[in-house]
């Protein structure tokens, strides 16, 4: 298991709430290994999104142990995270979330400026990941003036850029229509093959059913842990 | 990682070019006020500090005063009670530069068809250095001028104009009182003094001369007014302790009896002068400092609408790796941009104003470099001060609620 590229155990998170202290998260263990895509699924409420976010570094645990490559992380200080955030981590969101003043060449290299890389290596790195997701000719555009879809595989190659461990997409579909779920969702697979570690976060079946494997939470806990095989074939 | 936070704040500066463009609009005020306001107070001190070097520096004045004699009071009208001696006596004083008794009074004088009232000065040689006048054109007189009562006469810049026009007034004979004078050299130019009198309006001729020949005064020898300079300001009141017990003892006055004369320190008058220049001139810069306060509190105010509006984007920042140091610089470096640029257009346009002042006024103005640097130095600081706040509220935030932020 010291390889895993996350091991959680017992993980526990509580909310301060007007009516006392509510717990989100009760008690959580999981492995992920490298190389694995994963769906972690259930309705609002059921404490993905609280589970996405201590994965993400964004947030400290009340409770239990967060290995992150081997490391436990659950108590580190903010700025411990941000480089978590920064080096290990790759984030894409359900909104995309590209600053709207930068091209899409500087957006992408935004994680290498907060790791100090020089502005030969940002340019550099963030032509290579424009390419990767295959829009390298809109390298120098404003994310206003791109698709839905386009917008989202430039937050991938952001995600990508400083070669993290792994990828957390939260409903990385949830904006775009059917189509162009299908056309990310394709890009997740070929990052998977390539062997990049991705962790999903949906409610969509159908977008859950792409990954190799799907984490159901309830109630702040992990009801069931399934491997599927269809996607394989 | 420097330059790509500094095209940041540019292009969030750009973002809003109206709104950064009035933020910037409160530094230029701020900056433009303290220039102008610094280089007119300084342009006073200046002025002032010109004046009094002008006016020689280290002076005493001992005039004569009241006396009773036999009943009969006097003020300094009746007859004077200092003289020739007086002075001698003073010039062998410890810490004493130069003594002159001097005689002055206003005459008409007459060249050709040109005739001019002035001030004319019956004085000994050591009376031109302790007043700082220089010769221009000619030679002074001598001692033994002022021994012969020889007519020889030195004029100011304004008595040369008004009376010899065109004429180069060396070697030429004028009159005063009727009396013939021989015109020995040109006083260099001096200004105005403290009062706003013209300090070129003036004629020295030998005191001898000028008691025998222009005043007639039927006391020979006795003087109204000394002029005495001391070898430094530090000498000046040991100086004026030493002349009272010096005169006390020459004139007889007893224990009790007051002084028939007295001392006036010009230079400690001169430097009250600078000293009211001088607070006006920070008096000044202080009222032009609160348009930089309310504009670095102009700049504060824009920074936190600016983070709120920009919430997510922090939110995002944080998720891909910005630490809170990253978040703080980032802003801080937007408010100091905003005020460095500022403080910059406010310079030019103080300079510009503060010229254009000088042009249309002729006030003296001085735009020191010192002055220059405070205000981009105190400008700087105030970006730093006041875009600390709204940056730490932002490096502060909380990234999950940034990010869910809509």
């Amino acid at each position: 298991m010291g390889d895993a590229v996350i091991r959680v155990v017992g993980l526990g998170k509580s909310y301060e709430t007007a009516a006392g202290l509510f717990p989100a998260l009760r008690g959580v263990d999981l492995t992920i290994l490298p190389g694995e895509y994963i769906a972690i699924m259930g309705p609002s409420g059921s404490g993905k999104s609280t589970f996405m976010n201590l994965l993400g570094c964004l947030d400290t645990p009340t409770c239990g142990d967060y290995f992150l490559d081997g490391r436990n992380v659950a108590h580190l200080d903010k700025d411990a995270l941000a480089k978590l955030r920064n080096l290990t981590l790759g984030f894409v969101f359900q909104g995309f979330n590209l600053l709207p003043r930068m091209t899409l060449q500087d957006n992408v290299a935004l994680p290498l400026v907060y790791a100090g890389s020089s502005q030969q290596e940002r340019r550099e790195a963030a032509r290579v990941m424009l390419d990767k997701v295959g829009l390298g000719q809109y390298a120098d555009s404003l994310p206003a003036r791109i698709s839905g879809g386009q917008q989202q595989r430039v937050a991938i190659a952001r995600a990508l850029v400083n070669n993290p461990q792994l990828i957390l997409a939260d409903e990385p579909t949830g904006n775009l229509d059917s189509h162009t779920s299908e056309e990310i969702m394709r890009l997740f697979g070929k990052l998977n093959a390539e062997g990049i570690t991705i962790v999903l976060v949906t409610h969509e079946p159908d977008i859950a059913a792409h990954a190799k494997r799907q984490v159901r939470f309830l109630d702040g806990q992990i009801v069931s842990d399934q491997l599927s095989g269809t996607i394989r074939a | 990682m420097l330059n790509a936070m500094l095209g940041e704040a540019w292009l969030a500066m750009g973002a809003n070019r109206l709104r950064t463009a009035l933020t910037m609009l409160g530094m230029v005020i701020g900056v433009g006020a303290v220039v102008i306001m610094m280089a007119i107070g300084q342009g006073a001190q200046y002025a002032v500090q010109q004046t009094i070097s002008t006016m020689g520096s280290n002076l005493l004045i001992v005039l004569s005063g009241s006396f009773t004699a036999s009943g009969v009071r006097s003020g300094s009208a009746g007859a004077p009670s200092l003289n020739v001696a007086d002075a001698e006596a003073m010039a062998e004083l410890d810490g004493v530069a130069n003594v002159a008794p001097t005689h002055q009074g206003t005459r008409q004088l007459v060249y050709g068809s040109q005739n001019w009232s002035t001030q004319v000065v019956g004085t000994t040689p050591p009376y031109l250095e302790s007043r700082a006048w220089s010769i221009v054109n000619g030679a002074a007189f001598s001692d033994s001028d002022v021994r012969s009562a020889t007519r020889v006469a030195l004029i100011g810049k304004t008595v040369a104009e008004n009376l010899f026009v065109d004429d180069d007034p060396v070697g030429k004979t004028m009159r005063i009182q009727q009396n013939p004078f021989i015109v020995i050299g040109v006083l260099g130019s001096k200004g105005q003094n403290l009062d706003g009198r013209d300090q070129d309006d003036t004629v020295i001729i030998p005191l001898s001369t000028a008691q025998r020949k222009v005043f007639g005064t039927p006391f020979l020898g006795s003087v109204r007014m000394i002029m005495v300079q001391a070898e430094s300001a530090e000498a000046l009141p040991r100086v004026e302790k030493s002349i009272e017990s010096l005169l006390r003892q020459r004139h007889r006055l007893r224990e009790g009896m007051p002084n028939d004369f007295f001392t006036r320190n010009l230079s400690a008058a001169a430097e009250s002068e600078a000293e009211t220049t001088r607070t006006m001139s920070i008096l000044l810069g202080a009222i032009a400092s609160i348009s930089l306060l309310v504009g670095g509190i102009g700049i504060m105010n824009i920074m936190l609408v600016s983070v709120t509006e920009r919430t997510r984007e922090i939110g995002i920042r944080m998720a891909i790796g910005a630490r809170e140091k990253d978040i703080l610089t980032q802003f801080l470096l937007e408010a100091i941009m905003i005020s460095i640029a500022g403080c910059f257009i406010g310079l030019v346009l103080g300079i510009a104003s503060a010229l254009l002042v000088n042009a249309v006024t002729n006030m003296v103005i001085v735009i020191s470099g010192a002055s220059v640097l405070v205000a981009f130095g105190v400008a700087a600081g105030v970006g730093v001060f006041f875009g600390y706040y709204p940056a730490r509220k932002a490096a502060q935030l909380d990234p999950i609620e940034a990010l869910r932020y809509q």
